[in-house]
């Protein structure tokens, strides 16, 4: 079967439902119906019902304002919620904030030091807000974790001097300063270089392999395939989808898709192929392809004189799914 | 994306295949309007010229190649284990394995106050401010020794005994200087944070509220002490290098000695220092409510100078011993023997009255505000 993508129609893919995490047994984190109306009266988040199994890396997928960093400021005690309730790390919240948040690396919406600060006096900095750190060990922890994002030589520069990716890479940093059971990244690759993407997925996993469970957001689901084993989908403020990222790749049903101004006779061909789903859109044609071999497809277009300019078949990419779930356009859903 | 991806994935040069003009007919792909190439995937695949088309072939076709379209840059990323490196390498893990860390309250809260003072004591601004209050009981000193003293304002004393210019200068400088200088220290506290935004990764270590706020006052005050502590240090010096020095006649008429007017001299900047205090908690309940460090800064400024007025207006009697500002000045008590300690117990316990009042303004608004800058 043909593999070729076009990276079109991509809304066309209509993903399954994924099935809901079924057990909140053992979760680092755990929402129930976790709801944030601001004062003006938007509703930022909506009922969410996420379930993070602990040791999982779990995308948090959705687009510009849909509700990734209102949730994680809610997980994280910044933003009391509306509605709803959580589960940080096994502890009820908001009550187990001071015991659950030392477990937990955060970088919430960007990177925020004190500019006349160097580096490692940032980290010392928050390292000392941290009532259970060893103030010790803060020198040493500090220079390590400066080692692991590649910021040893730029240790003692002022933040001010720092470049965008330096200062991402500091706050992440800060992030593995202690020992963390969780760590919540709200888009940390943002303004990476891809060297540096690739440095923040190698050590995630790296994190994730040590058993620390990851919860990263992102705007882009190429981003955090790579590493997660869990996707959850935001859309206007509600889980779109949520479960093994597993599921999500299996749930795609590879598409027939013809190129032709015959469009409607072409979806009735394949319709009276017995292919499910036909339908015509524009100058195009779409179909679940299924068992049917796709050349005999071709061969009966051409036969029933259908003129095909462009024929696929072709699974529709993680991507087509993400963006048929979050609905497509630039426009911020409000 | 894709497209690279899957030429890369067979073998083929990583490049777009050149733009070979669009062809119509079955089995021939056109794909994208914008760069039109032709790729043919067909298990009949004798290509001669594999640059051109990218042949895809049925084994390739399996769900996991068409699934792992994104996942060829990362080599590493695509098999289970991590195989690249970080930079740095190795380091103790933070991984989960360890036992839960135990709170150290008393130690920890000891780190955060001192990484509190370290911002503040090393923050430019601030030592720029304290600078500026030095200077204050200079100036006052200069003038005096070229205009000639007398008189009997405790200003004038000075030109008789140096020690009398701390009092004269703490005077002055309450009124105005001190309280501007706490002022910028206080609005920022909390303010400051929240808008840079740095709030938020201290609440997230977790600092935890309340125990912020304390930490932010116990700043505050140390600040405001060590701003009582300039001025009288100047005026000492000042002083001591511009008049006499010796025993201290007192506005009573009674001379008590040296010694024991640096006592004094201690006690009340000790009494300023508190009242400046209570004024840094005013501030601290400002700064929790804005995200703006200027704001909070000029509208704590803005009280102070609206207070100085109110005092000043005769309608206003009645208001006056509510007013911070009325009290900040009241220590001529230790200029009298024995001590006159009833005005000074009551401006003390105006300035607790502030701090608890103020206290628990700031505390309830900052225990129960979303931090969302
Ligand atoms: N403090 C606030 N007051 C009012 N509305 C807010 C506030 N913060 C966020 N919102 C609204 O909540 C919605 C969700 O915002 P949020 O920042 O959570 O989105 P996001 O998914 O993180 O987006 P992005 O990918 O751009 O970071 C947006 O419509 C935003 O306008
Ligand atoms: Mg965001």
């Amino acid at each position: 079967m043909n593999a070729t993508l076009t990276g079109e129609g991509a809304h066309e893919a209509a993903p399954p439902p994924l099935a809901p995490a079924a057990s909140t047994g053992d979760c680092a984190i755990v929402t129930r119906g976790l709801t944030k109306r601001f004062r003006g009266g938007q509703v930022a988040v909506d009922d969410l019902h996420l379930a993070v199994p602990r040791g999982a890396v779990y995308g948090f997928l959705g687009p510009n304002g849909s509700g990734k960093t209102t949730t994680i400021r809610m997980l994280l005690g910044l933003v009391a919620p509306t509605g709803g309730g959580w589960e940080l790390l096994g502890r009820p919240m908001p009550a187990g904030l001071a015991a659950a948040l030392p477990g937990v690396g955060a970088l919430v919406e960007g990177p925020a030091f004190y500019p006349y600060l160097s580096g490692a006096a940032n980290l010392l900095r928050y390292d000392a807000a941290d009532p259970t750190a060893d103030g010790r060990t803060a020198r040493a922890r500090v220079a390590a974790v400066l080692d692991r994002v590649g910021l040893s030589a730029a240790a003692g520069k002022r933040y001010r001097a720092y470049s965008l990716g330096m200062r991402q890479r500091l706050a992440i940093a800060a992030t593995l300063l202690g020992p963390r059971e969780l760590l919540v990244l709200d888009e940390p690759t943002n303004g990476l270089d891809p060297q540096g993407t690739r440095e923040v997925r190698a050590l995630v996993k790296q994190v994730a392999a040590g058993g620390t469970t990851v919860f990263v957001s992102s705007h882009l689901l190429a981003e955090v395939e790579q590493m997660c084993t869990h996707v959850g989908v935001m859309r206007g403020g509600r889980l779109a989808a949520q479960g093994p990222i597993a599921e999500l790749r299996a749930g795609r049903a590879p598409l027939v898709r013809v190129l032709t101004p015959d469009a409607a006779r072409a979806a009735a061909v394949l319709e009276r192929l017995g292919l499910s789903g036909a339908r015509a859109a524009g100058e195009e044609a779409v179909a679940e392809i299924g068992d049917l071999p796709p050349e005999r497809a071709c061969a009966e277009l051409v036969d029933a004189g259908v003129a095909v300019r462009g024929f696929t078949v072709a699974r529709p990419s993680l991507e087509e799914v993400f963006v048929g779930l979050t609905g497509e356009g630039f426009d911020v859903e409000n | 994306m894709s497209r690279t991806d899957a030429t890369a994935r067979t073998g083929a040069a990583p490049e777009e295949p050149p733009a070979t003009g669009p062809a119509d007919g079955p089995g021939v792909v056109i794909d994208g309007a914008d760069r039109p190439a032709i790729r043919v995937a067909t298990p009949d695949a004798a290509t001669p010229d594999a640059a051109t088309s990218d042949v895809a072939t049925p084994d390739a076709a399996t769900p996991d190649a068409a699934t792992s379209d994104v996942a060829t840059s990362d080599a590493a990323a695509s098999g289970g284990a991590p195989a690249s490196t970080p930079p740095g390498g190795a380091m103790p893990d933070a991984g989960a394995s360890g036992a839960p860390a135990r709170a150290r309250p008393v130690a920890g809260t000891w780190r955060l106050l001192r990484s509190e003072l370290g911002l503040t004591f090393r923050r430019p601004r601030n030592l720029v401010l304290l600078a500026l209050l030095a200077v204050v009981p200079v100036v006052i000193g200069v003038v005096l020794r070229a205009m000639g003293g007398g008189g009997p304002s405790i200003i004038a004393q000075a030109a008789g005994n140096g020690l009398m210019l701390t009092f004269g200068a703490m005077s002055v400088v309450a009124q105005l200087h001190l309280p501007l200088a706490v002022a910028v220290v206080a609005g920022d506290a909390v303010a400051g944070e929240a808008g840079t935004g740095t709030l938020r990764y201290l609440l997230t270590a977790p600092a935890g509220r309340t125990r912020l706020l304390l930490v932010k006052f116990a700043d505050i005050a140390v600040y405001a002490a060590a701003a009582c502590a300039v001025v009288t240090a100047a005026a000492l010096l000042t002083g001591l290098a511009l008049f006499p020095a010796g025993p201290v006649t007192l506005l009573s008429g009674t001379t008590i000695s040296f010694a024991d007017g640096l006592l004094r001299v201690l006690a009340v900047t000790g009494y300023a220092a508190v009242g400046m205090a209570a004024f840094g908690a005013v501030g601290l309940a400002v700064s929790t409510l804005t995200e703006a460090p200027i704001g909070a800064v000029a509208a704590t400024v803005g009280a102070v100078v609206c207070s100085n007025i109110f005092g000043l207006i005769p309608q206003l009697e009645p208001v006056r011993p509510y007013l911070i500002t009325s009290w900040w000045g009241e220590f001529d008590g230790v200029l009298r023997d024995p001590v006159a300690v009833d005005t000074m117990t009551q401006g003390l316990l105006v300035f607790a009255a502030y701090i608890a009042v103020f206290g628990t303004v700031a505390w309830a608004r900052f225990t129960g505000r979303d931090i969302t800058g």
